[in-house]
């Protein structure tokens, strides 16, 4: 689960890790307000989205005036704002985040990650700051500091000071630098965090240290002990259709395809997606309706797929094991028989008393096209969708 | 021979009186596996399938010899029963639950750093279907009679995925030694590269065929292993190939979020390392057989 920047900023804060003085708006004369509780005479306004580079989008503004800070939420509030982690379809601005401006003298990257390498918390820095970490990498991967936290005794003060000083910070900032790289990481464990990234962590003119931006991400199988951090979802930003799925116990990402895909397991979801792209054609969606496969699942795995107009044709591809296919098929039966349908229909099952759920998918008198293969069910969506297209 | 469990491999359930555990506790039974017992909290003493419940799994493993557990305990306490389980000397654990935090299966790992290697305990999964060496046992939740006997050994993440390549292994006769379900979590008990290895040293294993997917590196750190370290041949197919980047794809760890962790460069370096792809899913069992022959 993601949360907003303001949000990362308080809890971060509370770790001591320092940041500027900030406040959150939902309307232009909010925003105003905020600027002159604030005081000082720059503020930046910030489109709370969750996303990262919003300053490419212009979801970023500074200000010199409270008037500038009213028009600038003017602007920003309801647009949608497209950056290349949104996607093409973007995100829309409804919350504000207005901050003191500040004097920067140098930036400083600097996340916390879980490495599956390492299978620990690992500390990536760099002196060269602003720049997405994925572009730090390719241009300057010599710059990149990497030190991996031991679980048993969490994150050491001479591990902190070690990035402090390959940094290249002056002694007067070493042991706010040491609090914040601390704090980040106690943040990141208590919580249960698969990610905090600051970027930038700003050296200010003064010789302050500010994290100017802040960003969490926490472990969705973790919520069940953090309420205070479920509390923090922001269902505007999710993708409307993937969070009805995951109310339901489906696992669902939206594509830009046609070819709507039902399909038992993640991996041989993945794999069927694959199988269509071979086919030459294009899934509109990942889903996982879990190794059950039951009616219940089925039919809504149904609603959900004929949710995307894009859909022209569905494939449905369960490899039954322990629950047996014919059960499956009177499954998708049932599911058909509900729903008005008016697309073609591939299925494909495998695995336990295959014969028979075939039979009944058959002898149902439902439009559905039969497949053996895993070829077989791809090829015939690719034809049935472009058939349908026409 | 066969690898992690055989006929002879004595195992308990964990989470044994519950709906799930009790269901494919039966099936385990059912497929002949050495199933002696089982642990539920509270309920040592009483009798469930005809087989002893334990409080602990130390007082299971000192009154019946287990040597192998099977976890289905919810994923919040499923990380302090993994460690139970290493405490008390099994040996290979698997471990089925989905949902278990990511910190937690950290702890778990560290945890089990501070026994010596013949000490240790091998996990395998969260997040998996288990281990079946068909014909003699099985400690999962796989449908068995979809495995024919054999020397194939087959390592992967995935449930159904594996169902499928055993599946199109036996429609052509091609049988398995062992099939090693490693889970879809981002941190896990056993890697790619600890089953090929062990898979290395099986007799009975001639050709190994590793299904991986998008997400982190141990596709790619298995690659370098066999190339320097195997000399049985190892198939791999990769799934993944239209999964956007930085998307969840169900499996926790299905996620590519750095150089080397999409499914065409996974690929990439895997050939560089010299294993045979299967370049799609419904040729799986035509590329083992091209190996095998």
């Amino acid at each position: 689960m993601d949360i907003h920047e303001y949000q990362s900023k308080e809890i971060l804060s509370e770790y001591g890790v320092p940041i500027a003085a900030g406040g959150l708006a939902y309307s232009p004369e909010q925003a105003a307000y905020r600027a002159t509780e604030i005081g000082g005479d720059a503020w930046v306004v910030k489109a709370q989205i969750h996303s990262g580079a919003r300053g490419k989008a212009g979801g970023i503004k500074v200000c010199k005036s409270e008037d500038e800070v009213a028009k600038a939420a003017e602007e920003l509030l309801g647009k949608k704002l497209v950056t290349h982690q949104t996607g093409p379809q973007g995100k829309v601005c409804h919350r504000l985040y207005v901050e003191a401006g500040c004097n920067i003298d140098r930036e400083i990257y600097m996340a916390f990650v879980l490495d599956r390498q390492k299978e620990s918390v690992t500390v990536v820095a760099s002196a060269e700051g602003g720049m997405e970490i994925e572009q730090l990498a390719i241009e300057k991967p010599d710059s990149i500091i990497k030190i991996a936290v031991e679980a048993a005794v969490g994150m050491q003060p001479f591990q902190a000071r070690e990035i402090v000083f390959a940094l290249g910070l002056d002694k007067s900032q070493v042991n706010q630098a040491v609090t914040t790289i601390l704090g980040c990481y106690r943040a990141m464990r208590d919580l249960d965090a698969n990610m905090v990234e600051i970027n930038p962590l700003v050296v200010t003119k003064e010789g302050n240290l500010l994290a100017v931006d802040a960003k969490m991400g926490f472990d969705d199988n973790a919520l069940f002990r953090h309420s205070q951090i479920s509390e923090l979802r922001d269902k505007s930003q999710e993708d409307i259709r993937e969070m009805n799925a995951a109310d339901r116990g489906l696992s669902y990402v939206g594509l830009d395809g046609n070819i709507g895909c039902i399909i038992n397991g993640a991996g041989l979801a993945m794999a069927t997606m694959d199988m269509i792209m071979h086919a030459g054609g294009e899934p509109a969606n990942f889903l996982d309706i879990g190794g059950g496969a039951s009616p219940e699942r089925v039919s809504k795995a149904f609603n959900l797929v004929l949710s995307d107009d894009n859909v022209k044709c569905i494939l449905i591809n369960i490899f039954a094991g322990i629950n047996r296919c014919d059960w499956v098929a009177e499954g998708i039966i049932q599911a058909v028989q509900k729903i008005e349908l008016k697309l073609p229909v591939v299925v494909r099952l495998s695995g336990t008393n295959v014969e028979q759920g075939r039979k009944m998918l058959k002898d149902s008198g439902l439009p559905l096209i039969m497949a053996e293969t895993l070829r077989e069910a791809a090829d015939k969506a690719v034809a049935a969708w472009k058939e349908n297209s026409k | 021979m066969s690898i992690l469990v055989d006929e002879n491999t004595k195992m308990i359930v964990q989470g044994f009186t519950g709906k799930i555990g009790s269901f494919h506790a039966q099936e385990m039974l059912d497929y002949g596996s050495n199933l002696v017992g089982g642990v539920t909290p509270g309920k040592g003493g009483s009798t469930h399938l005809g087989l002893p419940v334990f409080n602990t799994v130390k007082d299971a493993v000192r009154e019946t010899g287990a040597e192998a557990s099977i976890l289905f305990v919810p994923p919040s306490f499923a990380a302090d029963s993994a460690m139970e389980a290493a405490d008390a000397g099994i040996k290979v654990c698997v471990a089925i639950t989905d949902g278990i935090p990511a910190h937690d299966m950290i702890r778990v790992k560290r945890y089990m750093r501070r026994y010596t290697k013949s000490e240790k305990m091998t996990m395998i999964g969260p997040n998996c279907a288990g281990i079946i060496s068909p014909g003699k046992a099985m400690l999962g939740i796989m449908p068995g009679h979809i495995y024919k006997k054999g020397n194939v050994g087959i390592v992967g993440r995935s449930g159904t995925l594996g169902y499928e390549a055993a599946s199109q292994m036996k429609a052509l006769d091609i049988g398995v030694s062992t099939s090693v379900g490693i889970g879809g979590d981002p941190i896990n008990g056993s890697s790619f590269r600890d089953i090929l290895s062990r898979f290395e040293e099986d007799p009975d294993t001639d050709v190994i065929l590793m299904i991986g997917e998008i997400g982190g590196p141990q596709e790619v750190d298995a690659g370098q292993f066999a190339k320097e370290n195997m000399k049985k041949p190892v198939v791999a197919y990769i799934a993944g190939l239209t999964a956007p980047k930085g998307r969840v794809m169900g499996h926790a760890g299905a996620i590519v979020s750095a150089y080397g962790e999409s499914a065409v460069e996974k690929v990439e370096l895997l050939k560089e390392c010299g294993v045979t792809i299967s370049k799609n899913p419904s040729v799986i069992g035509e590329t083992i057989k091209s190996v095998l022959s």
